[in-house]
């Protein structure tokens, strides 16, 4: 470990105070029940200020983010975060709210949420859009269940089965099944599009939904999307668009227009939040009127009536509540920020700039690897080392050599259906040089596989730690600190 | 503005290496009825000076708590937050960072979310913590399927002064899953023991509580354990961990699943998100945990560091049988409640949570000195009580409003037997000259 834990750096006795005295007189004081009393203490560090700030700084720079440099992490958008939008929720007026404040006193932020939900229906061509999911996996969730509820408001129950391709995000196959629903696979066809065929056998009377990506996780658009709506809709089916690609149609296409019925979008990838190490997301959900009437609770709305904003709870078809309060409000700002600087055009801006990236990138690195599915791409693409097989070279040693060369790695081993994946996402964000730079990074490890492919086994080698025994991890989990005396 | 760096020459050497004359080619893959014919109708971009400007307007349309003297909590709450705790969030090397998925370069995130897994672990007495999840509501229902699976039981007891929007998350996410939720009676402020011994039997997965409970009143717990344990369910409680410094930890009590907010350690309250969805577990029920986990490893030069570990429960594994879909969390909330947690301390967190509990108490006290004002609950309450008013809360909340207070919250809204009674909070952030405003005006037209 390059930093202690911050637990053993603890001196008994150490503390700031950030808090003046109590001003309570003692006589008005009380104590508590000996039961409701906590006996022994916590064994939380002491420290100074400065102390903590040091630590968390060093820790800080054992990390790589998309301020660090380049991160064409596949299916996860990792676009530069405009600092704008960061000092927008910051804002006292916004960050300052509490939940349960009247709404005559959060109109502006209700406005902001009312407009978001506009512009998000627009870009995927839905009717309504609900901000309450915290992450693309509550709004898939979200999404399901509403389905599941559609299909039981017309006494419908016979529908349990959801389709997904066998090239799906995992959380596809994992949301309908935390939804009671049973999971039907189907394979996808030579050219990395859903098999017809294989779709058209299982749709039927038994089919509540099929969950489908477009662009795929190969980074191509469905071309027969037209068709695949047909069937599921003959079949009395719905169809859900997983958000997560968004970025490579905006302006250009929409979900809505091609037939889908519910759609989750991901802020912290299409609309430049930053995804934080892991989290807050936010993944909002549009939905056809039809059902609208089933949107999480409440609803933020406009009422003409009363001349303003309001949270409309008494919605009878509603699946009921996804989380408590609204939604991550503060990553619903952010992305409110990053629409209004960009607009309509900005946005179609984006999304071209996101598709020459990708295709360019590929190109140059056709010359070096496998490109298993010609162009043009979308957003993103796979390439695999199939083409320098007998070096004993993996995906995993490509990716982690990249991590020497100041890169963060692609996504590998994803999707599952391309043996040795790399799935690579520039975004729009990223300049002609760094591309140009990545691809001979790229080039030169494909040398190096030929004549030093040790080199390669052993990476990375300049990272404080290398490979880590994950097995080891795994087989005798050591999830916290304790102290040596125990 | 719109953060794009090519320039035209550099356009056009891009799309000659592709091989195509125009960008345009490269969605010749859409077939031509799906493209969308016109404009997208939004509003056309801005210069960052002039978005800055319409954004800080919308902001100053709203009333915040930093100019309100607010009494408001039920599961949002408003204490100190050292100035430190945002410059660490603020280092982008953090922020700007996805999932560690790559050890060797996110060893910073991994190293904070092992000592998060750490201290909560110490908060709630529990073996083992996740990485976080959404929020207290869906930790609350995480907790809930999890308690199912162990037991492979279809019943759960729940106490109805758990906070309404958890209940009803809890419900949403019990739905699907053939799972039926019981309420267990509550009188004089608290969930009572012995009715929820008189409904558990071989049926019920797990009891679910929260402590401090919705109206205040401190819980207790191990009458419960005792009765769950029993039966062979097990005891779900969900926590405000800023009361953990002073209140008994629920491992102690018995629980075997801790679950809850996170906010109170010092997150803004944003609206109501994001927060931080908590869970610790008894190492018995390790490998049903859902989210992800950090674990302690060696490197192949035998250097000791950090990986995300037991993903075999996971989505991007597992896919249909994983423990949960859950794959972005809040990770950036966690690491701003270990830093929270960091510089307190053991003696801070202590302090935080007396003066919480002197101040709320203090107040409880005052207030019941007012004509027309009881407090309907003699129990032992921390942060939070509940006062019965004569004047109807909405009224009353928009008199504290015109004198710059926000009120507590009216009951009623959850609870149709609580009509006319009022939840308060009043933390740290209280000064008692703020305590003896809110009883002043209070009591100037009750």
């Amino acid at each position: 470990m390059k930093e202690q834990l911050i637990f053993t750096k603890s001196v008994a006795g150490r503390k700031e105070g950030y808090l003046p005295p109590l001003d309570i007189p003692e006589p008005q004081q009380v104590s508590l029940p000996d039961w409701a009393r906590r006996k022994d203490t916590p064994r939380l560090p002491e420290l100074t200020e400065m102390d903590v700030v040091r630590h968390y700084t060093r820790l800080s720079q054992l990390n790589y983010g998309v301020d660090s440099g380049f991160y064409p992490l596949g299916s996860c958008t990792m676009k530069y975060n405009p600092k704008i939008n960061e000092d927008a929720a910051n804002l006292p007026g916004f960050a300052q709210l509490h939940p349960y404040q009247p709404v005559e006193t959060t109109q502006g932020a209700l406005q902001l949420m009312a407009e978001t939900q506009k512009a998000l229906a627009e870009i995927a061509g839905m009717d309504a859009v609900t901000l309450q999911p915290a992450a693309g996996a509550h709004g898939e969730l979200t999404g399901i269940m509403m389905i599941m509820a559609y299909h039981a408001s017309r006494g419908d129950r016979r529908r349990t089965k959801v389709i997904v391709p066998d090239s799906s995000h995992g959380t596809n196959p994992a949301t309908a099944a935390l939804c009671g629903c049973e999971i039907v696979q189907i394979p996808s066809n030579p050219d990395g599009g859903v098999d017809l065929e294989a779709l058209k056998k299982v749709a039927g009377m038994d089919t509540a939904a099929l969950m489908l990506t477009n662009p795929s996780t190969l980074g191509l658009f469905e071309n027969q999307i037209s068709e695949i709506a047909r069937i599921i809709h003959q079949a009395g089916a719905l169809l859900y668009y997983d958000g997560a690609n968004m970025n490579a149609i905006m302006g250009y296409a929409r979900p809505g227009d091609m037939g889908f019925d519910v759609v989750h979008i991901n802020l912290h990838k299409t609309f430049a939040t930053p995804h934080g190490g892991g989290g807050p997301g936010s993944g909002p959900v549009g939905v056809k009127a039809f059902l609208e009437p089933f949107l999480p609770k409440p609803v933020v709305r406009y009422e003409m009536q009363d001349g303003r904003y309001i949270l409309d709870d008494r919605r009878p078809l509603s699946i009921g509540k996804v989380k408590a309060f609204y939604g991550n409000f503060g990553v619903v700002v952010k992305a409110y920020t990053y629409l209004t600087v960009m607009g309509g055009d900005g946005l179609k801006a984006a999304s071209e700039k996101a598709v020459l990236n990708a295709n360019y990138l590929m190109s140059l690195l056709g010359r070096d690897y496998h490109v298993p599915f010609a162009g043009p791409c979308k957003h993103e693409f796979i390439v695999t080392p199939k083409n320098i097989k007998e070096t004993g070279v993996h995906t995993m040693d490509v990716a982690k050599r990249l991590i020497d060369y100041g890169y963060h790695p692609p996504t590998i081993y994803f999707p599952l259906i391309v043996e040795e994946a790399l799935m690579i996402e520039p975004t729009e964000t990223e300049s002609k040089e760094t591309l140009d730079a990545f691809a001979r990074a790229l080039c030169k490890i494909s040398r190096e596989a030929k004549d030093d492919p040790g080199l390669l086994h052993e990476a990375p080698h300049n990272t404080p730690v290398s490979r880590m025994d994950e097995t080891a991890a795994a087989r005798k989990p050591v999830l916290r600190w304790v102290p040596y005396y125990e | 503005m719109a953060y794009l760096p090519h320039t035209k020459e550099q356009e056009k050497a891009m799309l000659a290496t592709i091989g195509v004359s125009s960008s345009e080619e490269l969605f010749r893959d859409i077939p031509p009825e799906l493209r969308l014919a016109r404009p997208l109708a939004l509003s056309p971009g801005l210069s960052e000076k002039t978005a800055w400007e319409q954004i800080g307007a919308l902001a100053e349309k709203n009333r915040h708590t930093g100019r309100l003297i607010s009494f408001l909590g039920a599961g949002a709450y408003e204490h100190y937050q050292p100035k430190a705790v945002k410059h660490i969030l603020a280092r982008s090397e953090f922020y700007t960072a996805y999932t560690p998925y790559q050890p060797e370069i996110s060893q910073g995130t991994l190293q904070a979310v092992f000592e998060y897994q750490t201290m909560i672990c110490e908060l709630t007495g529990m073996d083992a913590a996740n990485a976080s999840l959404y929020d207290g509501a869906t930790a609350l229902a995480e907790a809930a399927l999890m308690a199912a699976e162990a037991t492979r039981r279809k019943v759960i007891l729940v106490s109805p002064l758990l906070h309404p929007e958890y209940r009803q998350t809890l419900e949403t996410y019990l739905h699907g899953r053939g799972i039926r939720i019981a309420e267990i009676p509550w009188e004089k402020g608290v969930t009572q023991p012995a009715e929820a011994e008189k409904l558990l039997n071989h049926e019920v997965a797990g009891v679910l509580l929260q402590n401090p409970n919705f109206l205040g009143s401190i819980e207790e717990l191990a009458p419960f354990a005792q009765a769950a344990h029993k039966a062979g369910a097990l005891l779900v409680v969900s926590v405000d961990p800023v009361s953990l410094g002073l209140l008994a930890d629920p491992g102690q009590c018995g629980a075997d699943i801790v679950v809850g907010e996170g906010q109170s350690m010092g997150l803004p309250l944003s609206l109501g998100g994001p927060y931080l969805g908590f869970m610790g577990v008894k190492e018995k029920y390790l490998r049903r945990m859902p989210g992800r986990i950090v674990g302690k490893t060696t490197d192949r030069l035998g250097r000791e560091g950090f990986v995300l570990t037991l993903q075999a429960r996971e989505q991007h594994i597992r896919r249909e049988k994983a423990s949960s879909n859950i794959c972005s969390n809040e990770a950036l909330c966690a690491l701003s409640a270990t830093v929270y947690l960091a510089l307190l301390g053991p003696q801070g967190l202590r302090e935080v949570g007396n003066q919480c509990l002197q101040k709320g108490h203090y107040a409880k006290k005052c207030l019941s000195t007012l004509p027309g004002v009881t407090v309907p609950f003699g129990c032992p309450s921390f942060t939070e009580f509940v006062v019965k008013t004569q004047e109807a809360p909405v009224l009353l909340n928009q008199r504290l409003l015109s004198g710059g207070i926000l009120g507590g919250l009216d009951l009623g809204r959850f609870y149709p037997e609580l009509k006319n009674h009022i939840l308060l909070c009043v933390t740290e952030m209280r000064s008692k000259e703020e305590i003896d405003q809110l009883v002043r005006i209070w009591g100037e037209k009750a």
